[in-house]
Protein backbone atom coordinates (compact mmCIF):
# COMPACT_ATOMS: atom_id res chain seq x y z
CA UNK A 1 0.00 0.00 0.00
CA UNK A 2 1.26 3.52 -0.58
CA UNK A 3 2.97 5.75 2.42
CA UNK A 4 0.44 8.07 3.64
CA UNK A 5 0.10 12.02 1.71
CA UNK A 6 0.92 14.72 3.89
CA UNK A 7 -1.84 17.46 4.17
CA UNK A 8 -1.37 21.27 5.86
CA UNK A 9 -4.86 23.76 5.53
CA UNK A 10 -4.84 26.76 6.74
CA UNK A 11 -8.07 29.39 6.53
CA UNK A 12 -6.73 33.07 6.53
CA UNK A 13 -9.92 35.45 5.31
CA UNK A 14 -12.98 33.46 3.60
CA UNK A 15 -10.92 30.90 2.11
CA UNK A 16 -7.89 28.21 2.61
CA UNK A 17 -4.64 27.37 1.43
CA UNK A 18 -4.07 23.45 0.94
CA UNK A 19 -0.94 22.15 0.58
CA UNK A 20 -0.50 18.33 -0.38
CA UNK A 21 2.74 16.64 -0.49
CA UNK A 22 1.97 12.55 -2.46
CA UNK A 23 4.60 9.90 -1.94
CA UNK A 24 4.37 8.69 -5.17
CA UNK A 25 7.30 7.24 -7.79
CA UNK A 26 6.07 8.88 -10.95
CA UNK A 27 7.77 6.75 -13.64
CA UNK A 28 7.38 8.59 -16.56
CA UNK A 29 7.74 4.98 -19.03
CA UNK A 30 10.66 6.87 -20.84
CA UNK A 31 13.70 5.32 -18.01
CA UNK A 32 15.42 2.10 -19.06
CA UNK A 33 17.01 0.49 -16.25
CA UNK A 34 21.06 -0.78 -16.01
CA UNK A 35 19.66 -3.80 -17.94
CA UNK A 36 18.15 -1.33 -20.43
CA UNK A 37 14.78 -2.36 -20.34
CA UNK A 38 12.07 0.34 -19.86
CA UNK A 39 11.03 0.65 -16.64
CA UNK A 40 7.30 0.63 -17.00
CA UNK A 41 5.11 3.98 -16.48
CA UNK A 42 3.42 4.14 -13.28
CA UNK A 43 2.38 7.50 -12.65
CA UNK A 44 -1.00 9.15 -10.51
CA UNK A 45 -3.41 9.90 -13.30
CA UNK A 46 -6.51 11.35 -11.29
CA UNK A 47 -6.95 13.62 -8.22
CA UNK A 48 -9.67 14.89 -6.41
CA UNK A 49 -9.68 17.28 -3.61
CA UNK A 50 -13.01 17.64 -1.23
CA UNK A 51 -14.18 20.11 1.27
CA UNK A 52 -16.52 17.84 3.82
CA UNK A 53 -17.53 15.30 1.33
CA UNK A 54 -18.36 17.80 -1.63
CA UNK A 55 -15.88 17.69 -4.68
CA UNK A 56 -14.09 20.96 -4.80
CA UNK A 57 -10.93 20.05 -7.02
CA UNK A 58 -10.33 17.12 -10.06
CA UNK A 59 -7.44 17.10 -11.95
CA UNK A 60 -5.60 14.63 -14.40
CA UNK A 61 -1.75 13.99 -14.24
CA UNK A 62 0.48 12.43 -16.77
CA UNK A 63 3.90 10.94 -16.72
CA UNK A 64 5.27 14.89 -16.83
CA UNK A 65 4.62 15.05 -13.11
CA UNK A 66 7.42 14.98 -10.53
CA UNK A 67 8.48 12.29 -8.14
CA UNK A 68 6.70 12.89 -4.84
CA UNK A 69 4.30 15.78 -6.42
CA UNK A 70 3.51 19.01 -4.76
CA UNK A 71 0.26 20.33 -4.83
CA UNK A 72 -1.29 23.76 -3.91
CA UNK A 73 -4.64 25.22 -3.74
CA UNK A 74 -7.16 27.20 -2.81
CA UNK A 75 -11.06 26.54 -1.38
CA UNK A 76 -13.28 29.09 -0.98
CA UNK A 77 -15.60 29.50 1.61
CA UNK A 78 -13.35 26.55 4.19
CA UNK A 79 -13.21 27.60 7.96
CA UNK A 80 -11.37 26.34 10.72
CA UNK A 81 -12.61 22.48 11.75
CA UNK A 82 -13.83 21.73 8.30
CA UNK A 83 -12.05 18.57 6.99
CA UNK A 84 -10.51 18.49 3.40
CA UNK A 85 -9.80 15.21 1.91
CA UNK A 86 -7.63 14.55 -1.00
CA UNK A 87 -7.69 11.74 -3.94
CA UNK A 88 -5.52 9.74 -5.99
CA UNK A 89 -5.41 7.12 -8.25
CA UNK A 90 -2.21 6.43 -10.17
CA UNK A 91 -2.30 4.14 -13.59
CA UNK A 92 -1.86 0.61 -11.54
CA UNK A 93 -5.25 1.07 -10.04
CA UNK A 94 -3.66 1.98 -6.83
CA UNK A 95 -5.00 4.72 -4.68
CA UNK A 96 -4.61 6.57 -1.80
CA UNK A 97 -6.81 9.10 0.31
CA UNK A 98 -6.41 10.85 3.77
CA UNK A 99 -8.08 13.48 5.04
CA UNK A 100 -6.55 16.86 7.13
CA UNK A 101 -8.97 19.35 9.21
CA UNK A 102 -8.52 22.79 7.87
CA UNK A 103 -6.64 25.02 11.11
CA UNK B 1 10.35 54.22 -34.76
CA UNK B 2 11.09 56.13 -31.90
CA UNK B 3 9.14 54.98 -29.57
CA UNK B 4 9.72 51.30 -30.80
CA UNK B 5 13.73 52.38 -29.82
CA UNK B 6 12.28 53.49 -26.07
CA UNK B 7 10.72 50.27 -25.67
CA UNK B 8 13.70 48.73 -26.26
CA UNK B 9 15.48 50.53 -24.41
CA UNK B 10 13.21 49.83 -21.83
CA UNK B 11 13.71 46.17 -21.75
CA UNK B 12 16.95 46.13 -21.76
CA UNK B 13 17.48 48.30 -18.78
CA UNK B 14 14.98 45.53 -17.11
CA UNK B 15 17.29 42.85 -18.40
CA UNK B 16 20.52 44.58 -16.99
CA UNK B 17 18.09 45.30 -13.43
CA UNK B 18 17.53 41.26 -13.80
CA UNK B 19 21.00 40.50 -14.12
CA UNK B 20 22.47 42.09 -10.98
CA UNK B 21 20.47 39.49 -8.82
CA UNK B 22 23.44 37.06 -8.07
CA UNK B 23 23.14 33.58 -8.88
CA UNK B 24 23.49 32.15 -5.55
CA UNK B 25 20.43 34.30 -4.97
CA UNK B 26 18.32 32.80 -7.29
CA UNK B 27 19.53 29.37 -6.42
CA UNK B 28 18.29 30.69 -2.65
CA UNK B 29 15.14 31.82 -4.60
CA UNK B 30 14.24 28.56 -6.00
CA UNK B 31 15.10 26.39 -2.62
CA UNK B 32 12.64 28.34 -0.59
CA UNK B 33 10.22 27.76 -3.09
CA UNK B 34 10.55 24.17 -2.89
CA UNK B 35 11.21 24.45 0.88
CA UNK B 36 7.43 24.87 1.23
CA UNK B 37 6.74 21.32 0.28
CA UNK B 38 9.33 19.73 1.09
CA UNK B 39 9.23 15.48 -0.23
CA UNK B 40 11.84 15.17 3.02
CA UNK B 41 8.58 15.13 4.89
CA UNK B 42 7.34 12.41 3.58
CA UNK B 43 10.48 10.10 4.59
CA UNK B 44 10.25 11.80 7.88
CA UNK B 45 6.92 10.60 8.55
CA UNK B 46 7.68 6.82 7.56
CA UNK B 47 10.73 6.75 9.65
CA UNK B 48 8.43 8.15 12.73
CA UNK B 49 6.89 4.93 11.70
CA UNK B 50 9.86 2.51 11.44
CA UNK B 51 10.71 3.83 15.26
CA UNK B 52 7.57 2.62 16.49
CA UNK B 53 6.54 -0.36 14.10
CA UNK B 54 7.14 -4.04 15.69
CA UNK B 55 9.79 -5.46 12.89
CA UNK B 56 12.77 -7.75 12.44
CA UNK B 57 13.74 -11.46 13.54
CA UNK B 58 12.59 -10.39 17.25
CA UNK B 59 9.71 -8.39 16.23
CA UNK B 60 10.46 -5.26 18.27
CA UNK B 61 10.49 -1.54 18.26
CA UNK B 62 13.34 0.70 18.21
CA UNK B 63 11.86 2.56 20.99
CA UNK B 64 14.90 1.32 23.54
CA UNK B 65 17.37 2.46 20.91
CA UNK B 66 19.99 4.66 22.67
CA UNK B 67 21.23 7.20 20.78
CA UNK B 68 23.68 8.71 23.33
CA UNK B 69 21.15 10.55 25.71
CA UNK B 70 19.39 7.49 27.15
CA UNK B 71 16.92 5.04 25.75
CA UNK B 72 14.65 6.49 23.85
CA UNK B 73 15.67 9.70 23.52
CA UNK B 74 15.14 11.04 20.03
CA UNK B 75 15.32 14.76 20.86
CA UNK B 76 18.20 16.41 20.81
CA UNK B 77 19.99 12.98 19.76
CA UNK B 78 21.05 14.12 16.11
CA UNK B 79 23.30 17.58 17.00
CA UNK B 80 25.33 15.44 19.89
CA UNK B 81 26.82 12.50 16.79
CA UNK B 82 28.94 11.21 16.03
CA UNK B 83 30.12 10.24 19.62
CA UNK B 84 31.34 7.34 21.39
CA UNK B 85 28.80 4.22 22.70
CA UNK B 86 30.19 2.58 25.97
CA UNK B 87 28.04 -0.53 24.82
CA UNK B 88 29.80 -1.34 21.68
CA UNK B 89 33.36 0.70 22.99
CA UNK B 90 33.50 2.93 19.53
CA UNK B 91 32.54 6.36 18.20
CA UNK B 92 29.35 5.91 15.86
CA UNK B 93 27.71 8.61 13.98
CA UNK B 94 23.33 8.36 13.09
CA UNK B 95 23.60 5.60 10.69
CA UNK B 96 26.02 3.59 12.09
CA UNK B 97 24.13 3.44 15.56
CA UNK B 98 20.70 2.95 14.22
CA UNK B 99 22.21 -0.23 12.37
CA UNK B 100 23.72 -1.20 15.39
CA UNK B 101 20.63 -0.47 17.32
CA UNK B 102 18.50 -2.87 14.63
CA UNK B 103 21.01 -5.36 14.71
CA UNK B 104 20.63 -5.41 19.30
CA UNK B 105 17.14 -5.05 19.54
CA UNK B 106 15.30 -5.74 16.30
CA UNK B 107 17.92 -9.02 15.55
CA UNK B 108 18.63 -7.44 11.65
CA UNK B 109 22.00 -8.42 10.33
CA UNK B 110 23.98 -5.24 10.71
CA UNK B 111 26.83 -6.18 8.09
CA UNK B 112 23.84 -7.45 5.76
CA UNK B 113 22.29 -3.77 6.15
CA UNK B 114 25.60 -1.99 5.93
CA UNK B 115 26.61 -4.08 2.43
CA UNK B 116 22.79 -3.26 0.92
CA UNK B 117 23.12 -0.67 -1.67
CA UNK B 118 21.81 3.10 -0.74
CA UNK B 119 18.26 3.06 -1.64
CA UNK B 120 17.56 -0.28 -1.18
CA UNK B 121 15.51 -2.65 1.15
CA UNK B 122 16.31 -1.90 4.97
CA UNK B 123 19.17 0.73 4.00
CA UNK B 124 16.52 3.12 3.00
CA UNK B 125 14.63 2.52 6.18
CA UNK B 126 18.08 3.20 7.51
CA UNK B 127 17.55 6.62 5.51
CA UNK B 128 14.09 7.41 6.74
CA UNK B 129 15.01 6.78 10.30
CA UNK B 130 18.00 9.15 9.85
CA UNK B 131 15.68 12.22 8.66
CA UNK B 132 13.14 11.60 11.35
CA UNK B 133 15.41 11.56 14.11
CA UNK B 134 17.69 14.51 12.37
CA UNK B 135 13.59 16.25 12.02
CA UNK B 136 13.33 15.53 16.12
CA UNK B 137 16.20 18.03 16.48
CA UNK B 138 15.40 21.07 14.38
CA UNK B 139 16.67 24.46 15.27
CA UNK B 140 18.98 23.07 18.14
CA UNK B 141 22.87 23.71 17.85
CA UNK B 142 25.41 21.30 17.24
CA UNK B 143 26.98 20.63 20.19
CA UNK B 144 29.69 16.99 20.08
CA UNK B 145 30.98 16.19 23.60
CA UNK B 146 34.30 15.66 21.77
CA UNK B 147 35.39 14.64 24.98
CA UNK B 148 36.00 10.71 25.16
CA UNK B 149 39.73 9.80 24.49
CA UNK B 150 38.38 8.21 21.23
CA UNK B 151 36.24 11.02 20.15
CA UNK B 152 39.54 13.34 20.02
CA UNK B 153 41.11 10.66 17.99
CA UNK B 154 38.43 10.28 15.75
CA UNK B 155 38.57 14.10 15.48
CA UNK B 156 42.16 14.07 14.36
CA UNK B 157 41.65 11.13 12.43
CA UNK B 158 39.13 12.86 10.36
CA UNK B 159 41.32 16.31 10.39
CA UNK B 160 43.43 14.14 8.86
CA UNK B 161 41.57 12.34 6.30
CA UNK B 162 40.06 15.80 4.82
CA UNK B 163 43.20 17.29 4.08
CA UNK B 164 44.02 13.90 2.90
CA UNK B 165 45.30 14.51 -1.02
CA UNK B 166 44.95 11.15 -3.08
CA UNK B 167 43.56 9.38 -6.12
CA UNK B 168 43.97 10.00 -10.02
CA UNK B 169 42.93 13.99 -9.22
CA UNK B 170 44.87 14.57 -6.80
CA UNK B 171 41.83 15.82 -4.85
CA UNK B 172 41.31 16.26 -0.97
CA UNK B 173 37.74 17.27 0.67
CA UNK B 174 39.78 20.32 1.50
CA UNK B 175 40.04 20.86 -2.11
CA UNK B 176 36.59 22.05 -2.25
CA UNK B 177 35.28 22.33 1.01
CA UNK B 178 38.83 24.32 2.44
CA UNK B 179 38.47 27.86 2.25
CA UNK B 180 35.00 30.62 1.77
CA UNK B 181 33.62 31.82 -1.13
CA UNK B 182 34.07 28.49 -3.59
CA UNK B 183 31.78 27.39 -5.68
CA UNK B 184 30.99 24.36 -8.24
CA UNK B 185 29.15 25.93 -11.42
CA UNK B 186 26.54 27.70 -9.17
CA UNK B 187 27.04 25.94 -6.26
CA UNK B 188 28.57 27.69 -3.05
CA UNK B 189 30.45 25.35 -1.18
CA UNK B 190 31.15 25.59 2.51
CA UNK B 191 34.19 25.89 3.68
CA UNK B 192 33.80 22.98 6.41
CA UNK B 193 36.99 23.47 8.26
CA UNK B 194 35.17 25.89 10.91
CA UNK B 195 31.36 26.22 11.33
CA UNK B 196 29.95 26.84 8.16
CA UNK B 197 27.18 29.14 9.69
CA UNK B 198 23.46 27.76 10.57
CA UNK B 199 21.93 24.72 8.23
CA UNK B 200 24.72 24.48 6.11
CA UNK B 201 27.45 21.75 5.59
CA UNK B 202 26.83 18.98 8.10
CA UNK B 203 24.07 21.04 10.09
CA UNK B 204 22.25 20.09 6.73
CA UNK B 205 21.55 16.18 5.95
CA UNK B 206 20.22 14.35 5.39
CA UNK B 207 18.56 16.54 2.63
CA UNK B 208 16.43 15.79 -0.33
CA UNK B 209 17.72 15.89 -3.70
CA UNK B 210 15.18 17.40 -5.92
CA UNK B 211 17.69 16.62 -9.08
CA UNK B 212 16.95 12.95 -8.65
CA UNK B 213 14.46 12.76 -6.43
CA UNK B 214 16.40 10.84 -3.50
CA UNK B 215 16.55 11.33 0.23
CA UNK B 216 20.11 11.26 0.69
CA UNK B 217 21.73 10.89 4.22
CA UNK B 218 25.08 12.16 5.37
CA UNK B 219 26.83 8.74 4.42
CA UNK B 220 25.53 8.91 1.31
CA UNK B 221 26.77 12.54 0.79
CA UNK B 222 30.19 11.47 1.94
CA UNK B 223 29.69 8.58 -0.42
CA UNK B 224 29.39 10.98 -3.35
CA UNK B 225 31.95 13.77 -1.94
CA UNK B 226 34.46 10.67 -2.92
CA UNK B 227 33.26 9.39 -5.99
CA UNK B 228 33.60 12.87 -7.32
CA UNK B 229 37.68 12.82 -6.06
CA UNK B 230 37.69 9.55 -7.92
CA UNK B 231 38.59 7.72 -4.58
CA UNK B 232 37.27 4.30 -3.81
CA UNK B 233 33.85 3.91 -2.45
CA UNK B 234 33.38 4.28 1.52
CA UNK B 235 32.19 1.14 2.78
CA UNK B 236 28.75 2.13 4.80
CA UNK B 237 29.40 3.47 8.62
CA UNK B 238 33.19 2.68 8.03
CA UNK B 239 35.79 4.52 10.71
CA UNK B 240 36.56 6.84 7.95
CA UNK B 241 33.27 8.45 7.15
CA UNK B 242 32.62 8.33 11.02
CA UNK B 243 35.59 10.25 11.39
CA UNK B 244 35.01 13.12 9.11
CA UNK B 245 31.34 13.05 10.43
CA UNK B 246 32.78 13.93 13.41
CA UNK B 247 35.21 15.97 12.35
CA UNK B 248 32.99 18.13 10.18
CA UNK B 249 30.25 17.59 13.48
CA UNK B 250 32.79 19.04 16.23
CA UNK B 251 33.65 22.45 13.62
CA UNK B 252 29.84 22.98 13.18
CA UNK B 253 29.31 23.51 17.13
CA UNK B 254 26.77 26.31 17.75
CA UNK B 255 25.67 25.68 14.14
CA UNK B 256 21.56 25.27 13.98
CA UNK B 257 19.93 22.32 12.87
CA UNK B 258 17.99 22.34 9.71
CA UNK B 259 17.83 18.81 8.23
CA UNK B 260 16.09 17.49 6.74
CA UNK B 261 16.96 20.56 4.06
CA UNK B 262 16.31 20.16 0.32
CA UNK B 263 19.00 20.52 -1.93
CA UNK B 264 18.91 21.25 -5.71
Amino acid sequence: MADPMRIRAQAAGDKATVRVLMSHEMESGQRKDSAGKVVPAWYIQDVSASLNGKVVLTAEWGPAVSKNPFMQFVVKGAKAGDKIAVTWKDNKGDSRTDEATVS
Amino acid sequence: MKRWTLALAAIMISGAALAQKSASDGIAEYRAMLADGNPAELFEAKGEDLWKQKRGPKNATLEKCDLGKGPGVVKGAFVELPRHFADTNKVQDLESRLVTCMETLQGFNGAEIAKTAYGRGEQNNVTALATWIAAESRGLKFNLPNSHQQEKVMYEVGKRLFFMRSGTHDFSCASCHGEDGKRIRLQDLPNLTKNPGDGIGFAAWPAYRVSNGQMWSMQLRLNDCYRQQRFPFPLFGSDATVALGAYMGVNAKGAENIAPAIKR
